[in-house]
């Protein structure tokens, strides 16, 4: 598709290697890491890390080594493809380095077990920064803050202050906090309410799932992570699907979007709007969908579809 | 019963000529054959059943069961004292054998007041309007401070289709068990240094246990189906997998009942696409007030939803998803927050206490109203105010 649109860039693939290489503690590679970091731009495909081998999943190498401290997921109704929810047109930024997924757990005696869910001033300004630059950067009028301060009243309470001190130097962004309760309701009886949600990284990760889930699903959700000097790593969230590997039938439709995000970073917007209009198009069309969506088509079939379409 | 189309079932006793209901109402004596005849023929089948298995009202009550009982009432904040006020009249209208001890009680109040909790360890049984809790301000959840002191370990929301209030998804019948002491909710936070906060989630093996007793005895009890676990023990791995361990150990001892497992992130894009697949739901203290709160919104929102939180000696019934909203000023001003949440947690306190066809009765008349659709306050659609919709349940009771 990038061949077809005429997009600027040159690849440089790695690949996840078969034996854990001892500096990164991972089957990810020094070479691939070192690759990123000098980019600053990359795609990734989905990674399976083998259960119960002794070492770090592959995602939270990536996310440790490079920084990786916001996820960024725009959600959209597909036009074409009918789900329940037809107006969704929401961003959801994510925290991705701490709160409760820090993987501090011990077991106290006997029973009881602590997890702690840990909030840092200088995590929650980076992210607040993050998403109201990005609403800014893309049109976007209003950003929420979600959160459960009524309860986890310093964790959460500092996390909004953050976002407080952040929207001050946005005056023209409007910005909300709302408990994460009414955002799960109002999210399933009227998302078309919601605009960019900026959240600590548990209730980020349910929600993010929730609105992938109002507008399809994880096939057709694209997403992009923002580390510690600009980079950008985008990638597809859905899981590697062993079943289906190497039989031509898999839909590379959050990635193809995800690769889009990527190219609106890079400030490629034309390339970026045809490739996109290209892949609404050939949603809506009908004529060829992967199994996934209730049609027949093949992986290459899909992808000529949409490089016929730019 | 001259309800709406959708709910006229067919009446068996169509030999006997409907008596229309007459100003001065008989005693309860000579009202109870007629009544016990309209309930057997046409009541609708009760949430949690799939519409299949009907309740029979041989219900054999002890001498002395009639006596009234008293109910700790706590009206709360914001729209509370009119949902709870809507409760009164229905009580009063039924002649239901429950009386209200009334208690102030606000959610700026450092504590609650130790009068409340005393009344409600002597009635054992309270029904609560929402109280607020400000936000990031130095004042604990009372909410959670009640359900603490009482030890109301169980917290239960039903997440049924209304008939007749029309959503997106349909077929949808969920009850929401959630663990309401513990997780994350412990209230243990501090400043480790300044910009660095923590907050501890704790999971015991007491609490977790209990908890999936009591999810699979309600399955058991009510003739459901299937329990699922919600969890994210693939990254709070001893935390959840502590609380995942127990219910995998109270699910052996219930071979009937099946069980399986979902991580929270997945359970709520579930929600969204296919709620049909989940019956009774456990969750620890967190996901479950996240998943209470999507599934009720699937099903019409905190206006419908009933709820209540149970513990080895006290209850109290509340709305069901998010006690901590009490709507905005504008509800109040105008008198337009929906009693149906209430009024259908009410008919769950009534069960509680034993008083099946009040309950009946009560969870008939707000049914008829809904499925009728001209009384419905704002988030259902409509514009009418509380008393309109009050009015017209007791008008509707049978």
């Amino acid at each position: 598709v990038f061949n077809v649109a005429g997009v600027p860039i040159e690849w440089e693939e790695h690949y996840v290697g078969t034996e854990v290489d001892p500096r990164t503690e991972s089957f990810l590679t020094w070479e691939s890491l070192e690759s990123v970091r000098r980019n600053k731009v990359g795609l990734k495909g989905p990674m399976a890390t083998p259960i119960g081998k002794g070492h770090r999943s592959l995602n939270l190498t990536l996310r440790k080594e490079l920084g990786l401290y916001a996820n960024v997921r725009p959600c959209n109704s597909l036009p074409g493809y009918k789900t329940r929810y037809d107006d969704v047109n929401l961003v959801t930024i994510r925290e991705n380095t701490e709160g409760e997924y820090s993987g501090l757990e011990h077991q106290v005696v006997r029973g009881v077990v602590e997890s702690l869910k840990i909030i840092t001033r200088q995590a929650s300004l980076r992210v607040a920064e993050y998403a109201f630059h990005y609403a800014k950067a893309n049109g976007r009028e209003r950003v929420s803050a979600i959160h459960k301060a009524n309860i986890m009243r310093k964790t959460d309470g500092l996390f909004l202050k953050c976002c407080r001190e952040v929207a001050e130097k946005y005056p023209e962004i409007t910005y909300e906090e709302v408990i994460i309760d009414n955002c799960c309701m109002t999210l399933v009886k009227n998302p078309g309410t919601f605009d960019v949600l900026v959240m600590p990284n548990l209730y980020g990760d349910i929600i993010s799932d929730l609105c992938a889930g109002l507008i399809g699903g994880l096939g057709l959700t694209p997403s992009c992570n923002i580390g510690e000097g600009g980079i950008c790593l985008a990638e597809a969230v859905h899981g590697s699907a062993p079943d289906i590997s190497g039989k031509n039938l898999a839909n590379p439709t959050a990635l193809m979007l995800s690769a889009v995000m990527m190219l609106r970073h890079l400030q490629f917007n034309d390339q970026a709007d045809r490739i996109h209009n290209a892949i609404l198009q050939t949603i809506a069309e009908g004529k060829y969908r992967t199994a996934d969506l209730g049609g027949k088509s093949s992986t290459s079939d899909y992808t000529k579809a949409v490089c016929d379409h730019i | 019963l001259s309800g709406s189309p959708a709910l006229r079932l067919p009446d068996r006793n169509s030999a006997s000529p409907r008596r229309s209901p007459s100003p001065s109402q008989p005693p309860m004596a000579r009202r109870s054959a007629p009544l016990l005849r309209r309930l057997v023929s046409s009541a609708p089948p009760l949430p949690g059943h799939g519409g299949g298995a009907r309740r029979t009202v041989t219900y054999m009550p002890r001498p002395g069961d009639g006596t009234p009982r008293p109910v700790t009432l706590i009206p709360g904040d914001g729209i509370g004292p009119l949902v709870t006020g809507a409760v009164e009249q229905v009580m009063e209208a039924m002649h239901a054998p429950v009386y209200f001890e009334s208690y102030d009680v606000h959610g700026d109040m450092p504590a609650v007041p130790p009068a409340v909790i005393e009344s409600i360890r002597r009635n054992k049984v309270c029904l609560k309007g929402g109280l607020a809790t400000p936000v990031g301000g130095g004042v604990s959840s009372l909410n959670m401070q009640l359900r603490k002191e009482l030890d109301l370990f169980a917290s239960l929301v039903n997440c049924a289709n209304v008939p007749g209030l029309p959503t997106r998804h349909q077929n949808v019948d969920i009850v929401v068990i959630r663990e309401n002491t513990e997780g994350e909710y412990s209230g243990l936070e501090h400043e480790v240094v300044p910009g660095v906060v923590e907050s501890l989630k704790v999971i015991t093996k007491f609490c977790s246990e209990r908890i999936a007793k009591y999810a699979f005895e309600y399955a058991y009890l009510n003739y459901r189906k299937k329990v699922t676990a919600v969890h994210k023990a693939n990254i709070m791995k001893l935390a959840d997998g502590l609380f995942l361990e127990s219910c995998r150990e109270i699910a052996a001892k219930y071979p009937s009942i099946e069980y399986n497992e979902i991580i929270v992130d997945n359970c709520c894009m579930q929600l969204v696409s296919r709620p049909e697949q989940f019956d009774v739901m456990v969750t620890p203290n967190l996901y479950g007030n996240l998943v209470a709160n999507t599934a009720a919104g699937l099903v019409g929102g905190t206006g419908v939803m009933p709820g209540g939180n149970v513990g080895q000696d006290h209850a109290i019934f509340e709305q069901g998803a998010s006690a901590g909203n009490v709507g905005n000023d504008n509800l109040v001003e105008q008198q337009k927050a929906n009693p149906v949440a209430l009024l259908l947690s009410s008919a769950m306190m009534l069960r509680h206490l034993q008083f099946p066809s009040f309950a009946d009765r009560l969870e008939t008349a707000v049914k008829r109203v809904i499925a009728d659709g001209k009384y419905r306050t704002k988030d259902l659609g409509g514009t009418s105010t509380t008393q309109e919709v009050t009015d017209a349940v007791i008008a509707n009771l049978d």
